[in-house]
């Protein structure tokens, strides 16, 4: 991608203003840089599936800053210009006061910022922890778990002073973001973990510059059941008795889960995965995110209401309340992205 | 200090609760005016989606009134709707939202009375709940 002159730092170029000639064109690669947050190393490890394909990667990038996989330092990528990356892929959501510090520092360095899988674009699994509180997550992790011996009740606080040491920690927030709550991004790259043909196409488009318009979601905006292995077996018109979940029942390996009345997530997500899940014979949870731009849970309870099979009152109350945890079902991955969640916090987040 | 004013948006099918609505006007029956009439073809196309936003968007409390069940011009619409909605509810109670801050009920095309006192019963239901602040969770503390 060519050098913007607008992403150059304010003030670094010496060259008076009315040039027509060419930039000096040293043959430089495009530099990039991954970043994690509130993650699990699983989108990590994603790039580094890309095997042999890294090679053609490092070919056309030189990747500077990547704390998980080499040895550069923050105040390297502090030393940078601003604006001299052509792209940050961040991963993992936005929980914590030096999450935020990282994200905002790449946003000011790279031309490009893309939120690297779910829990960047729309909080993942780390964001379910705003179903309940900073406090009572840190009372069961650290006092009340049957794993835990703390008779002190010690907790993790921002702030230590010992023999005259004062040790500080990072804040951790109340509420789980996701990264466009903090930071403005231009791409997003779906999936838990994405997949590593979907790094090699995105990291293909954005080398060649060849990317759709700013703000797209990196992968097709279709449902998982369009090209569903198993769509044959659905018939056209089909009804739920009882919602069943994947541990209660042995499942039919080449029958839609739906039909079977095993709740998929396949009609309000994304497809693009390469139905590694359903090939595995597990049900859909949603990784990929909400097709359209819609709720994710909406999507999906829009669509369950068309396929159960009640009719009165009290079946409906029944089925409804089978569920065993619908946020947790519908929102796997996209709590921070849900409409009616955590509001964005202007005391946490700037 | 003045009482609060809930703010209610109710969406109401073309056939029977948007015509109960006007039969209800007709007969110069009141019902309060926080009540903010959406209409739409048939409680089966109200996505829980418009729920949502309607609450994100300032609103206290949000019906959606549709035909009795077998009365649904499109013969099953009202039946989506109630299956969609009652998962909605137990969607929205995880999410910190009072269940009762939403209602799903039936409002036949003659029953303008009936308009008049699911529409008051609920307003005043919400009003004694107090505004809605999105919390996002049961147990947050406010700090």
């Amino acid at each position: 991608m060519p050098a913007k002159k607008s992403s150059q730092a304010p003030g670094a170029s010496h060259e008076p203003r009315q040039v027509a000639k060419a930039p000096q064109r040293t043959p430089v690669k495009p530099k990039i840089a991954l970043y994690w947050c509130a993650s699990c190393g699983g989108c990590e490890e994603a790039v580094v599936d890309l095997r042999e394909k890294i090679l053609d990667v490092v070919n056309q990038v030189d990747i500077v800053f990547w704390p998980c996989a080499l040895d550069p330092k923050r105040a390297d990528v502090e030393a940078m210009p601003d604006g001299s990356l052509a792209v940050a892929l961040i991963n993992g959501a936005i929980r914590s006061s030096e999450q935020e510090h990282m994200v905002r520092l790449l946003r000011q360095k790279a031309q490009l910022v893309v939120a690297f899988g779910a829990c960047a674009w729309t909080g993942g699994i780390p964001a379910l922890a705003n179903l309940t509180s900073k406090t009572a997550i840190f009372k069961r992790s650290y006092l009340e778990s049957p794993t835990v011996v703390n008779p002190q009740g010690v907790v993790p606080r921002e702030e230590h002073v010992e023999d005259g040491h004062r040790l500080e920690l990072p804040q951790l927030y109340e509420t789980v973001y996701k990264l466009d709550d903090v930071i403005p991004v231009d791409y997003y790259l779906p999936g838990c973990p994405p997949t590593p043909e979907l790094i090699a196409t995105a990291l293909g488009a954005i080398v060649s510059g060849q990317l759709p318009p700013r703000g797209s979601v990196l992968g097709p905006d279709k449902a998982l059941c369009t090209d569903c292995p198993r769509n044959e077996t659905k018939p056209d018109v089909f009804t739920i008795k009882d919602l069943k979940r994947i541990h209660e029942v042995q499942a039919n390996p080449d029958e839609c889960f739906l039909t079977q009345g095993i709740l998929c997530m396949g009609p309000a997500t994304r497809t693009g995965c390469g139905h590694q899940c359903i090939n595995g014979n597990m049900p859909c949870t949603g990784c990929f995110g909400s097709v359209g731009d819609g709720d994710p849970a909406a999507r999906m309870i829009a669509a369950l209401g068309g396929v159960l099979e009640a009719e009165q009152e009290d079946d409906v109350r029944r089925m409804a309340g089978s569920l065993a945890d619908p946020a947790g079902t519908f929102y796997r991955y996209s709590m921070s992205a849900s409409l009616l969640g955590r509001q964005r916090d202007s005391k946490e987040v700037a | 200090m003045a009482e609060f004013e809930p703010t209610v948006v109710a969406f109401v099918c073309n056939w029977c609760s948007y015509a109960a609505a006007d039969k209800a006007g007709g007969q110069r029956l009141p019902y309060p005016s926080n009540v903010r009439l959406v209409r739409v073809m048939c409680s089966g196309r109200v996505d829980p989606q418009f729920v949502m936003d309607a609450f994100r968007e300032g609103a206290d409390g949000v019906m959606v009134l549709g035909c009795h069940p077998g009365d649904c011009h499109y013969r099953n619409g009202n039946m989506k709707a109630l299956r969609r909605f009652r998962i909605f509810e137990t969607l929205l109670a995880q999410l910190g939202i009072e269940p009762e801050r939403f209602r799903l009920d039936w409002v036949g095309a003659g029953e303008a009375e009936r308009l008049q006192a699911v529409t008051t019963s609920f307003t005043e239901s919400v009003r004694a709940m107090g505004p809605l602040t999105l919390t996002g969770s049961v147990d947050r503390e406010v700090a």
